[in-house]
């Protein structure tokens, strides 16, 4: 009761858990039927284990270990291995979010179908970013089958790293769907995928974020994908600290925040 | 293969650039962007790092600034001879309307060429001018730089229409970006030296396109470099060009011949 009255205050709108399971059961029954979709879906899991090969492996064999704040020395593959996990994390719901929901939102025009039932822009928001969480935590699971592979974490720390990603992918879900309910057209995706690739590049990813000038520092620790590479390094690396609750809070809120964003952006355009 | 003329491959361009009107803020943004941002993100601060240990005996940044010139023209024209590509033949389907317009299959391909070309044009100055400003150039070869962008472009293009000219389904066009041109653009010596590969995958960095390209962007940049290796490395080049061109042909006529 409670629950459902916070999200009705957040997001002005009410929310049943099985309609918007509805809504992500279509995702899946499609990415079940139409195989090739579903093979290509699949394969995006290859890119982040193509950057960890080249730049983590092939970049780091010239620059060798890395020294944490702790001062433990690392190898740069397993520097970078964590942040290339948050960054797969982010792209996974974006990819899904913005691109996926804009066509579905504006082209296919699917939502409009689904209102004419039941269903609620609230519903309709929360299975899609169910589906975009399903579909992240696939990419993440394997990302972190191969960390373990090549050492760069241990089995029982992939435990706690899962979840992790999970928050990453609904913060960043939250944030694609708020934004993509503002675009014009397609060509405002360019402009995201700028924005996401500077995100990809400057969060602490490749170099500590102390290696940066100071005025990028101040940027770079108020970014979102800043704080999943600190709690996934944190945690993979060993010896997370309770500062990193900060950075989960965070990302909590910000999730919370960018959905409510998105929910009220769709009652606004199907005017229910 | 009859070569093309002037008129209906102009008009094939024109055709072209019209289209880019509707898009090139964005469109241009974006591929600016992304050099740039690995030009500052890796060669300047995951530079630093490199710069430590001296394994390359340059600083990191000139070693990678050429290879991103090459590889962003790449990424810009095998992207445009994809999916926009596969929607002149499958969705919009202009092609069919050119092709009685009458324009023949090599006027077309001549066309989306020089489209291409004229597209990568630009960026390939822009960044060649802050490379220059990032202190990695060191030659006036550097002046060739943008012709080898160009070039290196075109060299991955031209194959890529016969691949769009052949497949059945759009999300073909993500698998090649996923697993030929990603690959690629991250093993073919732009990031670390391909000797630091395995001996069994280098030779196919040897006979992709790309790793040519970054060798003869680093000799333009640095104007350190054997005659023979530009010479062949130019070879290679121009070979995925005329292969490219060649093999497109033949799908176009194929699919275009009613």
């Amino acid at each position: 009761m409670a629950a459902a009255l916070l999200v009705r205050t957040l997001l002005g709108d009410e929310l049943q858990l099985p309609r918007a399971a509805a809504m992500t059961s279509r995702n899946v029954t499609l990415f079940r039927s139409a195989r090739a979709y579903g093979a290509l879906l699949i394969s995006g899991f290859a890119e982040p284990v193509f950057y960890l090969l080249s730049i983590g492996w092939g970049v780091g064999s010239l620059i060798g270990s890395i020294t944490l704040a702790d001062g433990r020395q690392v190898s740069y593959l397993s520097y970078v291995a964590p942040a290339l996990l948050a960054s797969s994390a982010m792209s996974g719901a974006l990819a899904e979010t913005t691109t996926n929901f804009f066509a579905k939102l504006r082209y296919q025009r699917q939502y409009e179908a689904v209102l004419n039932t039941p269903m609620t822009p609230g519903d309709v928001a929360f299975g899609e970013l169910g589906w975009g969480m399903l579909r992240g935590l696939l990419y993440s699971a394997a990302f972190l089958a191969v960390m373990v592979a090549v050492g760069a974490t241990t089995p029982l720390r992939t435990l706690a790293a899962l979840p992790v990603t999970l928050l990453v992918g609904l913060a960043f879900g939250g944030f694609g769907m708020a934004v993509s309910s503002f675009m014009r057209s397609w060509q405002d995706i360019e402009y995201i995928l700028a924005v996401e690739f500077a995100l990809f590049l400057f969060s602490g990813t490749f170099v500590p974020v102390q290696a940066y000038p100071v005025g990028l520092q101040v940027v770079v620790r108020a970014t979102p994908l800043y704080q999943g590479v600190q709690i996934l390094r944190g945690i993979t690396l060993g010896g997370p600290s309770w500062a990193l609750l900060g950075n989960a809070c965070y990302l909590t809120v910000l999730a919370v925040v960018t959905m409510a964003v998105a929910v009220r952006r769709m009652r606004r355009l199907f005017r229910t | 293969m009859s070569p093309a003329t002037a008129l209906p491959a102009r008009a094939v361009l024109e055709y072209r650039l019209i289209k880019y009107r509707q898009s090139w803020r964005s469109a241009t943004f974006n591929s600016l962007a992304t050099p740039v941002l690995l030009l500052v993100g890796v060669g300047v601060s995951v530079g630093s790092y490199v710069n430590r240990h001296g394994a390359l005996g340059m600083p990191y940044v000139e070693f990678v600034a050429p290879g991103l010139l090459v590889s962003s023209t790449l990424q810009l024209a095998m992207t445009e001879a994809g999916a926009p590509v596969f929607n002149s033949f499958h969705w919009e389907r202009s092609y069919f309307g050119m092709i009685i317009a009458p324009a023949r299959a090599a006027d077309i391909i001549a066309g989306e060429l020089a489209y291409l070309a004229l597209r990568m044009l630009p960026t390939a100055v822009i960044f060649t001018v802050l490379m220059t400003a990032f202190g990695a150039v060191h030659s006036g070869w550097a002046i060739a730089l943008p012709l080898v962008a160009v070039l290196v472009g075109l060299a991955g293009a031209a194959p890529m229409f016969a691949y769009s000219a052949s497949v059945s389904s759009v999300s073909m066009m993500v698998v090649m970006l996923r697993f030929g041109l990603l690959p690629m653009t991250l093993f073919s010596g732009v990031f670390f030296p391909i000797t630091r590969l395995p001996a069994v995958v280098r030779p196919l960095a040897y006979v992709l396109p790309l790793w040519h390209g970054v060798q003869l962007s680093r000799a333009a940049a640095s104007g350190v470099g054997a005659a023979a290796a530009v010479c062949g490395h130019l070879v290679v080049l121009l070979l995925w060009c005329a292969a490219g061109a060649a093999v497109a042909h033949a799908r176009y006529v194929k699919r275009l011949t009613p």
